[in-house]
């Protein structure tokens, strides 16, 4: 209860900052920030509960901005129908391709998930209805209905903020669940929890398949706000191992790991970009490696072992 | 016609020999100590940047091989101490991890220093006509020392007591360590010669075809391919996987728009991991 709380003021209080201030910069720093919390929350179900490395996760998250893309530009959907429509879309591609791919184990299933998201980058970049490899582009009239394109990116912006509470709370109920028991059962020993009763291809696909909901809804928002989507930024593995990372830094198989790393990256990431600019990218493997060798359990996992007095704080 | 078909054949096959060495890599690292290397494709890139520089210092492309392939055991043997001993006993997330954050620091240090912008070795070695049909020398070449180094590896894995040793601890790491065999040795010489196979797989693709920092990702992905295709650990059905691939791959763009053949590869990928996760050649070193 501690821990859901906090969370959720903290996310609210830092949601609501570029509402009050009406700051456009700041807007734009929380949206990114927002949008790592969501990724990385959804991954935490399938990789942090459940134990399964999806290494191309990102591919959820481009599936549902090309489905959103489509529906606003070709029929004039409403963006929050639209950002419905494609986070139902993505899950429902989890699941079925979960129901194949989940009876792969550790290093195959990432392996799998890394050839489904190059199959699917391939495959757009060759469809001409999508813009093959140069993507499509917003008509300027499809920010009209919201009131203009500054408008529309504000109220992107809210639905963003409110994706991020739904998806912090679905991670809150998943972990208290009995469902997330019995995820958390096949993290530790998947033949065992079988044996003893969990329904473990269903419990992992439906686990897969929420995971993949909330990333479809976010590369809906994000792909609309952005104006234009191609391939290459939407199916991008490296962000894929991003929102790992993120998961790693705040801590896997907690509720508020994941928050804190999303935070924490957002920030080393700015402040590299910044003072190392063209070294960037090397100083951040760095970090990472230091992070899988030293740090495994993350920074909550650290606090929770040091300090005992946090635990009831760090879920 | 028919030249045509028989020309992508085997220029199909002389490529895939070369996909196949670095497979081999991924396929001995895989087997020995179950990590997926995800720094592969980084590994590639520098034996490209390698055999470039010892080139414009004016050394022939195929004597700086055994050069690049020495700098890539010691160099993997590095990797292994740096980011691989400490956690090749956790779950794979962690090596996963690790191996491409040595991806990251490779790339970003190449990007620093040599940007993205495209380099090329400009080698000739003139080409071979066989009945009407005309192959690049550097082809065959490469072909060839791809050959000549898979068959030095199966030498010294089956013949040489070290090799022995390597098969031995992929076989069952606790049994041979109580038979005295210093593990972390073999592990890190493992590492060694699948970067080295790597870096020189690197080195002969960059005397065909133009490369930047950026283009091991691709050759990793293929790695992956064929590996899977062959069987992860086999390291004849990394050679045999990625003839198939360097066939498919020549014989498809005959047929269908380039840019599609990616996606039929990773769908054949994720087709055998789901019907034969063991591949076509399954099995142990």
């Amino acid at each position: 209860m501690r821990t859901i709380a906090w969370l959720l003021a903290l996310i609210l209080i830092l949601g609501f900052l570029p509402i009050v201030t009406h700051d456009v910069t700041l807007r734009e720093t929380v949206f990114l920030i927002l949008m790592y919390v969501a990724l990385a929350e959804s991954l935490n179900v399938i990789l942090g509960y459940t134990g399964y490395v999806s290494f191309g996760h990102i591919v959820f998250y481009g599936i549902g901005g090309y489905v959103a893309f489509v529906l606003i530009e070709n029929y004039g959907t409403n963006i929050v129908l639209a950002m419905l429509l494609a986070g139902a879309f993505s899950a429902f591609v989890a699941y079925v391709l979960g129901l194949a791919i989940l009876r792969l184990r550790g290093a195959y299933f990432a392996i799998a998930t890394i050839g489904i998201n190059e199959a699917v980058k391939a495959l757009v970049t060759n469809l001409n209805q999508l813009g093959g490899a140069e993507g499509i582009y917003f008509n300027m009239n499809v920010y009209r209905p919201y009131g203009g394109a500054e408008n529309a990116i504000w109220f992107a912006y809210y639905l963003m903020l409110a994706v991020t509470v739904a998806v912090v709370l679905v991670n809150w109920k998943v972990k208290r669940s009995k469902f997330g028991l019995g995820l958390m059962a096949i993290r530790e020993d998947e033949d065992a929890s079988l044996t003893l009763g969990v329904n473990t291809s269903m419990y992992k696909t439906i686990a897969f398949a929420i995971s993949a909901f909330f990333p479809g809804m976010v590369g809906a928002l994000f792909f609309f706000k952005n104006g234009n989507i191609d391939p290459e930024s939407a199916f991008h593995l490296t962000k894929s191992i991003e929102m790992i990372f993120m998961v790693m830094l705040g801590g896997f198989g907690t509720v508020s790991g994941p928050v804190i790393g999303a935070m924490v990256y957002e920030r080393i990431r700015g402040l590299l970009l910044v003072s190392f600019k063209a070294l960037h990218i090397a100083i951040s493997g760095v970090i990472l490696l230091l992070i899988v060798l030293f740090v495994p359990r993350g920074i909550v996992g650290f606090l929770r072992e040091r300090v005992p007095v946090l635990r009831r704080y760090f879920e | 016609m028919i030249e045509i078909w028989i020309d992508s054949v085997i220029s199909g096959i002389l490529l895939g020999l070369v996909y196949g060495l670095a497979a081999l890599g991924l396929n001995l690292i895989w087997g020995v100590m179950k990590v997926i290397n995800l720094s592969h494709g980084a590994f590639i890139a520098l034996g490209m940047f390698f055999a470039y520089f010892l080139f414009t210092f004016g050394l022939n492309p195929y004597a700086g091989v055994p050069v690049i392939f020495l700098i890539g055991v010691l160099l993997g043997m590095v990797v292994y101490f740096v980011a691989l001993h400490r956690i090749i006993d956790a779950p794979e997330l962690s090596t996963l991890l690790s191996t491409f954050s040595v991806s990251l620091f490779i790339i970003g240090v190449g990007t620093y220093l040599w940007s993205t912008s495209p380099y090329a070795i400009s080698f000739d070695v003139g080409t071979i006509s066989v009945g009407g049909m005309t192959i690049l020398g550097t082809k065959v070449i490469a072909g060839a020392v791809s050959i000549a180094l898979a068959l030095s590896l199966y030498y010294f894995l089956y013949k040489t007591k070290t090799g022995k040793a390597v098969r031995a601890v992929s076989m069952n790491r606790t049994a041979a360590e109580l038979m005295g065999i210093n593990t972390t040795k073999i592990l890190a010489l493992s590492f060694g010669i699948g970067i080295a196979l790597a870096m020189t797989a690197g080195a002969l693709i960059a005397t065909i075809f133009p490369f930047t920092i950026l283009s091991g990702g691709v050759y990793e992905l293929k790695s992956f391919v064929i590996c899977v295709l062959g069987g992860l650990g086999s390291p004849i059905g990394a050679l045999v996987g990625g003839l198939i691939m360097g066939i498919l791959e020549n014989v498809m763009a005959l047929q269908i728009p380039t840019g599609l053949v990616p996606f039929i590869e990773f769908t054949i990928l994720v087709i055998v991991l789901l019907l034969r996760p063991t591949g076509i050649f399954g099995g142990e070193i």
